[in-house]
């Protein structure tokens, strides 16, 4: 029985991805085709950023065999196509802040901001739940205001500001956690436990920036379930109180808040961009902000690609999960 | 009746009360942010090292900053430009997303699903990814930062104006007005155009708090407005070097001067919500 509703689940959600797989890639070639369009129409030129000072006083000639060597001598529809071409092959050009070729960065932070994202959004899981169904508990009581408010109040807060306050008060008023970075001052390995605690206060900050969505729809969707039918016949049936809470009340609310997880990758990005800049940490994001002050325009193209791969890849597994858990939803039709 | 009517006479309720206070609150913004510069001039030079980083007083309410400066008045000179461009980038944004919105509505057909694809592609990449691309390839600047968030953020207001008309479209006054040999335009302006500016009007409300939010973001990242002016996230970066000294004013206040108008602003928008659509009880929504 199992097995037979597995195997009737696996051709449609094989279908599913196939046919986003199919539609990302007019997305992708517009996202790049605009990241080169506004690239030609901004006043910047790879060629002076290149030549630096020396261009000043270089002539027409050596300039314009810069432009060809550099590759950025055509009109930029076929730079576009160059660089579509040269990426699907693996080769994304090379990072003039970094100095060293775009795949390495990436290869080399990637990790690092994949686990501060999992561990910051995993901590906004644990407290949203937690928090929202003791909100739901009683609502407009006091515990649902108190919660309620200083959600409203992160969810205005900058996770910059959020990210400084945290280092005054544990890096700098406690003590307990370093600042920033991600190895010791004088130190360059890295071990489990320094690296628990770099980790700790970014993920805490990039966590606490996204609790309060969270939080407020699964107050939301725990109270509205508390209201349903079935958690009325539970509670008239005598169920603990706890049964009916967890068992039947944050089933039915939660499902739904889940399956939203997906859809979170643009602010998860966002966050990060912030977050890992405050804390030096040697992720992507951090590697975009130094990007963009130092106009690498090689290094921004492809990491703007990644994160349009990024949150494409988190709305199909928001569709997934919805069509998943609700049995009323057709995969066939997303 | 009326949203903020008390019901059955007797004390306000919590509602007409949180109605009032933000109300309130936005005035109270707009007064400050009007009056202060000018009663109390700001050099935006002038550095005074005598009082440097003095803890929050009755002279400094909020203290001073690392050359000396009145951390008070410079959050309210920040407050006001990121207001300016705030709402500069909102309109911006809800000029072009009524326009898209409206214009694929009234078109229906290919023209309305091949724009909802362009909407798709830009909501496929992150805001502030996107603001900071545009922002770096064009360099820093006040007119680079309104044009990056307006780019940005007229997704929303594109698809709600959208769903307006096509739900307007099909209703019968329009019917009435096209057998009465009303012309595409005459439609469009006199008919749909009034039905979705409330809506729009309130996107582009809830979009000031978010603006100010980018225009902080940019600015942090160096990448906003020129540092020497006082804008709020232009303070908070500044204030990076002295939080580590452990003096705290100069980042604390900045950051409390985004929090509590985008919480007004959001409280008035929820007041005007429910104004329009009395049937929907909404909350705060940011």
């Amino acid at each position: 029985m199992r097995d037979g509703g597995r195997r009737r689940l696996a051709a449609p959600v094989a279908r599913l991805v196939g046919r986003r797989l199919l539609a990302s890639v007019p997305v992708l070639a517009a996202v790049t085709f605009g990241v080169f369009a506004v690239a030609a129409a901004s006043p910047f030129d790879p060629v002076q950023q290149y030549a630096g000072s020396a261009g000043l006083s270089a002539s027409q000639e050596t300039l314009d065999q810069l432009r060809q060597n550099l590759g950025v001598d055509g009109p930029f529809p076929v730079r576009w196509w160059d660089w579509l071409t040269g990426a699907l092959s693996g080769d994304l050009g090379d990072s003039t802040a970094l100095r060293q070729p775009v795949a390495d960065v990436i290869g080399e932070r990637l990790g690092w901001s994949v686990l501060l994202c999992a561990a910051g959004f995993a901590f906004a899981l644990l407290a949203g739940t937690v928090l929202g169904v003791a909100a739901a508990r009683r609502r407009g009581g006091m515990l649902d205001r108190v919660v309620t408010s200083v959600s409203y109040t992160l969810e205005a807060a900058p996770p910059f500001w959020l990210g400084l306050l945290g280092i005054w008060f544990f890096a700098l008023q406690l003590g307990v956690l370093p600042a920033g970075g991600l190895t010791d001052t004088g130190s360059d390995t890295v071990t489990a436990g320094s690296l628990l605690r770099h980790l700790a206060l970014p993920a805490l900050v990039l966590g606490i920036s996204q609790v309060p969505w969270f939080l407020l729809y699964v107050r939301q969707g725990v109270a509205d379930a508390l209201e349903e039918d079935a958690v009325r016949g539970a509670r008239a049936r005598g169920l603990a109180e706890r049964t009916v809470l967890l068992g039947h009340a944050l089933r039915s609310g939660l499902l739904p808040v889940l399956t939203l997880v997906g859809s979170r990758v643009p602010e998860l990005i966002t966050g990060a961009l912030l977050v890992e800049t405050v804390f030096s940490w040697p992720g992507i994001a951090s590697a975009t902000v130094e990007a963009a002050t130092a106009t690498d325009f090689p290094l921004l193209a492809a990491l703007t690609t990644l994160a349009t791969v990024a949150v494409l890849a988190g709305n199909l597994l928001s569709d997934l999960l919805y069509g998943l858990a609700d049995p009323r939803v057709a995969l066939e039709e997303m | 009746m009326t949203a903020t009517a008390t019901p059955l006479g007797g004390r306000p309720s919590a509602r007409t009360l949180r109605a009032r206070a933000s109300v309130g609150l936005v005035a109270a913004v707009l007064v400050t942010v009007v009056l202060v510069p000018l009663l109390f001039p700001l050099d935006e030079q002038a550095v005074d090292m005598a009082n440097k980083l003095q803890a929050p007083s009755l002279t400094h309410p909020f203290g001073t900053d690392d050359v000396g400066r009145d951390v008070l008045l410079r959050c309210v000179y920040g407050l006001r430009v990121s207001l300016l461009v705030g709402v500069v980038a909102a309109l911006a944004a809800t000029f072009i997303g009524t326009a898209v919105g409206a214009a694929a509505g009234a078109a229906g057909g290919r023209t309305d699903r091949l724009v909802m694809r362009v909407v798709d592609v830009f909501s496929s990449v992150p805001h502030l990814l996107l603001g900071i691309f545009i922002v770096a390839m064009f360099r820093p600047g006040v007119w680079p930062v309104v044009i990056s968030v307006g780019l940005t953020h007229w997704l929303s207001t594109a698809r709600i104006v959208r769903a307006e008309v096509l739900s307007l479209r099909s209703r019968p006054f329009i019917d009435a007005a096209v057998s009465g040999g009303a012309s595409r335009w005459r439609v469009g302006v006199r008919h749909l155009l009034p039905g979705v500016l409330p809506q729009a009007g309130l996107a582009a409300v809830l979009m000031v708090p978010h603006a100010i939010w980018h225009e902080s973001a940019l600015s942090f990242l160096g990448l906003g407005l020129p540092t020497h002016k006082a804008s709020l996230g232009n303070m908070i970066q500044d204030a990076r070097g002295t939080l580590l000294a452990g003096d705290w004013w100069p980042t604390l206040f900045p950051g409390l001067f985004i929090i509590v108008p985008t919480l007004a602003i959001a409280g008035l928008a929820g007041v005007w919500r429910e104004r329009i659509n009395p049937r929907r009880r909404s909350e705060l929504m940011l």
